[in-house]
């Protein structure tokens, strides 16, 4: 889908267009690292938990490898939210990465908002590969979050 | 054109009861490029695997998804099966429908949509995969180890009875480390110069070690497989090869009771040139030119040289850096005792009869100043009474640190006993503030020094330390029967809490590798990777990683060497090819990239026309070293690095394939 057609889309996006959506709307896009959160997310399935289905996991070495501009393509492409985790402090599987991720979200999101995001739209968290339970419980309520906005649920921009 | 071939793995019911495979196998065949979809029960069986060679045969296929269990189960599986092809192993991608689908979500209709977004991003993904070669490193079969306390000692012999090349390269003039300062040890008694003497003379004598003693690392550069390292050998004054250790020389020196020993903590005197222990391997003298009269006084004094027969005392000689290229490097650096000058209160330094547990080892030893027998360093007299005061700077956040310095309730309890042994009718008192004697016979070894040597133990701190009428009086708690003790004691010693070597930081720096906040190494991974830096080729061990015992720091030496011999046993270094690599045609050498590298993995590559005239400069990746993590990638303005198997086209693509 191309630019235009995202703006169209929040041109003319209805409530009554949600309803017939893709099953999986709100779209939600994760961005994770394969050592801690990915292992965690498969934690979750070998133990059989159950969670939210909206969310879509892709799945990169390091959160350190993880550029801004991912998320704002999320957005663009018609992600209502967008996560981002990785391993816990101290415990990043390339030494350092989850600090330079943490630093860099901290900074942009920051822009995100000024630019006007939805900052309820975007999260960062640490999952460790130990942590289904704790990823499952992120995702339902990453996933209530985004279904409880106010306003259109297509819009990812906050309401001035 | 990419040719896309897709399997939907059931996995039996397990994918298939939750997810329509059929829905996501005709999903895929829509895909521009899918040129085969398919779905079969078990795709990692061997016919499902058949099948996938089959049909990458006869579709000349150029890449595979498989929509199946998680990556971290089979993605090796398939990517052996498609490079038994011909194809790239690194053109498989793998859609997680089992893990993060099927076992998660009960709504059949909504999992499938999730499993045909994974398997449509997979899709974009492997369009854009390009091949990956892993990466081959030579090796260079011969190690360095730095530092020759036990650990070095033990990684070294390991090393080279494993019939490898070894460098050990020792700052003091003589190998033995802490462990040839000791009397004997816990639990066994052993007198640690009895056994760690032969093991120093192994390791001289072992052709395939080669000892740099009074010499230091001065520079490290390269990576796993090829490191360049600059080692000083410090001017020892003294040719090497010609000196017998006949003790003429230090006898002349005419310096005598005027340098402390460093070898004895202070207890004795030395000479300007000195062996700091009669056992020193190698046994050859270090002339000390910031007192010797030589160099201080202008050449005049040369009493020793004189003395010589051999003459191969030599002023005039001069550091001297040597070159080596080594494979792989062991950082045994060791430990130092924590400088006790904030515990005023307990006047190390101003009472001459408080003193360290090191110390008091040497006044033990038979090899120390007093020969073995106990005397205080005050008037020489025989003690009584010793008060022993365990945890002094460790396990104290506030004045000290945090943590324990394993080795003290040990050593203690062995004061005490052979305090007992040596004084008979004296007394100790200890102060602790919890025994840790966990390892084999240490508890029994505790318990028999309460009970047999007659130590006193009382659970508290002291307070207070004075001097009065030739006695310390030492002031405590004893928080067991709530009373305030007060014990005349003849002499003091304090269990110092032991810190990193001085100096390991900067080694570490050198190295590339990380520290913790104490200074301490750190382990690639604290449990399972004990042995190995973070840093590709290069293993710790001894007490440069944490405090530990002597057998703790024997296995950790070991360790270290059988990791190397492991790593020596091929010609090459494999790495897996999904590494940085830089478009050197748009780098425009901001080196912000080798700014966030936490592996020291970038370099600064000169590139040059055929006059040899400096065209540009860029980032250069070492193989060796990049372990993929793409920090770099962030980090650069320009676009111009990318992670191999994660570039960013395709992370675009895969955010493209789930629009809505």
């Amino acid at each position: 889908m191309e630019d235009k057609d995202v703006k169209k889309e929040s041109q003319n996006h209805t409530d009554v267009k949600i309803e017939r959506g893709n099953p999986g709307d709100p779209r939600i896009i994760a961005f994770v690292c394969n050592w801690c959160t990915y292992s965690g997310a498969d934690l979750a399935g070998t133990s059989r938990m159950k969670y939210s289905d909206n969310v879509r996991v892709i799945k990169l070495p390091c959160t350190g490898r993880i550029d801004p501009l991912f998320i704002v393509e999320a957005f663009k492409k018609g992600a209502k939210g967008v996560l981002v985790s990785g391993c816990h402090p101290g415990d990043c599987h390339y030494t350092s990465g989850n600090y330079h991720s943490r630093r860099k979200y901290a900074t942009f999101r920051d822009l995100l908002g000024y630019l006007g995001v939805d900052l309820d739209r975007v999260e960062f968290s640490w999952v460790s590969a130990s942590e289904g339970n704790k990823w499952v419980s992120i995702i339902n309520e990453f996933t209530d979050k985004i279904k409880s906005l106010p306003g259109k649920s297509t819009d990812i921009f906050t309401k001035k | 054109m990419a040719r896309i071939g897709v399997f939907v793995c059931w996995c039996g019911s397990n994918i298939a009861g939750t997810v329509d495979v059929e829905k996501v196998r005709e999903e895929a065949a829509k895909i521009p490029g899918v040129v085969s979809a398919l779905d079969y029960k078990y795709m990692c069986s061997d016919p499902g695997q058949n099948s996938l060679r089959n049909i990458i045969k006869e579709k000349n296929l150029t890449g595979i998804v498989l929509a199946a269990c998680s990556p971290h189960m089979h993605e090796n599986t398939f990517r052996k099966a498609a490079a038994k092809e011909g194809l790239n192993p690194y053109f498989v991608e793998i859609a997680n429908i089992r893990e993060q689908v099927s076992w998660v979500h009960e709504d059949k209709e909504r999992a499938t949509a999730k499993a045909v977004d994974l398997m449509k991003m997979m899709v974009e993904k492997v369009k854009r995969d390009r091949p990956i070669e892993d990466v081959r490193v030579p090796l260079n079969k011969k190690a360095l180890v730095i530092g020759g306390g036990i650990a070095g000692i033990q990684a070294a012999l390991d090393i080279a009875n494993g019939g490898v090349e070894v460098i050990l390269v020792e700052k003091e003039p003589s190998i033995g480390g802490r462990m040839i300062q000791l009397d004997e040890t816990f639990p066994t008694l052993d007198c640690s110069s009895c056994i760690m003497t032969p093991k120093m003379v192994e390791a001289n004598q072992h052709p395939n070690i080669k000892l740099y003693t009074y010499s230091e690392v001065e520079d490290i550069s390269g990576y796993i497989g090829n490191f360049k390292v600059k080692i000083k050998k410090k001017a020892r004054s003294v040719v090497e090869k010609d000196c017998t250790g006949c003790g003429e020389c230090w006898n002349a020196c005419p310096m005598h009771k005027n340098v402390k020993s460093e070898f004895n903590v202070n207890l004795s005197e030395r000479t300007a040139i000195y062996v700091p222990f009669p056992q020193a391997v190698p046994l050859v003298p270090v002339l000390d030119r910031s007192v010797c009269l030589h160099f201080k006084k202008g050449g005049k004094c040369q009493k020793c040289y004189d003395a010589c027969g051999p003459k191969c005392i030599n002023f005039d000689l001069q550091d001297e850096i040597i070159e080596e290229t080594v494979g792989a490097i062991v950082a045994s650096t060791g430990y130092d005792l924590m400088d006790t000058s904030m515990y005023g209160e307990y006047g190390y330094g101003k009472y001459k009869d408080v003193i360290s547990g090191l110390q008091f080892e040497r006044l033990l030893s038979a090899s120390g100043p007093t020969e073995g027998v106990i005397k205080r360093p005050s008037d020489g007299k025989t003690p009584q009474t010793i008060v022993f005061v365990q945890c002094v700077g460790s396990r104290d956040p506030e004045k000290g640190v945090p943590y324990c310095s394993k080795v003290c309730c040990m050593y203690t309890a062995k004061h005490a006993k052979l305090f007992a042994h040596k004084v008979h009718g004296s007394q100790s008192y200890v102060f602790y503030i919890d025994i840790r004697s966990t390892s084999k016979g240490y508890e029994e070894f505790v318990r028999s020094t309460m009970e047999q040597d007659g130590a006193i133990y009382l659970r508290g701190r002291v307070s207070k330390i004075y001097e009065d009428e030739g006695k310390l009086i030492v002031k405590g708690a004893d928080t067991l029967s709530g009373n305030q003790v007060e014990i005349a004691a003849d002499m003091v010693v304090l269990a110092t809490g032991v810190i990193p070597k001085k100096g390991s930081d900067k080694l570490a720096q050198m190295l590339g590798i990380s520290y913790d906040k104490y200074g301490f190494f750190t382990e690639s991974h604290p449990k399972l990777r004990p042995a190995e830096s973070s840093t590709a080729g290069i293993f710790l061990a001894g007490m440069a990683q944490g405090p530990r015992d002597i057998p703790e720091s024997v296995v950790s030496g070991s360790a270290a060497a059988s990791k190397i011999l492991g790593l020596f046993s091929k010609n090459e270094y494999e790495v897996e090819g999904t590494i940085a690599g830089v478009n050197e045609a748009t780098c425009v050498a901001c080196f912000y990239c080798q700014r966030v590298c936490a592996y020291n993995a970038i370099s600064r590559k000169e590139i040059k026309d055929r006059s040899g005239k400096l065209v540009k400069v860029v980032a250069n990746v070492n193989p060796g070293l990049c372990t993929g993590c793409g920090a770099c990638v962030n980090a650069c303005f320009s676009k111009s690095i990318d992670v191999k198997g994660f570039m960013d086209d395709q992370i675009y693509a895969e955010i493209k394939a789930l629009a809505v």
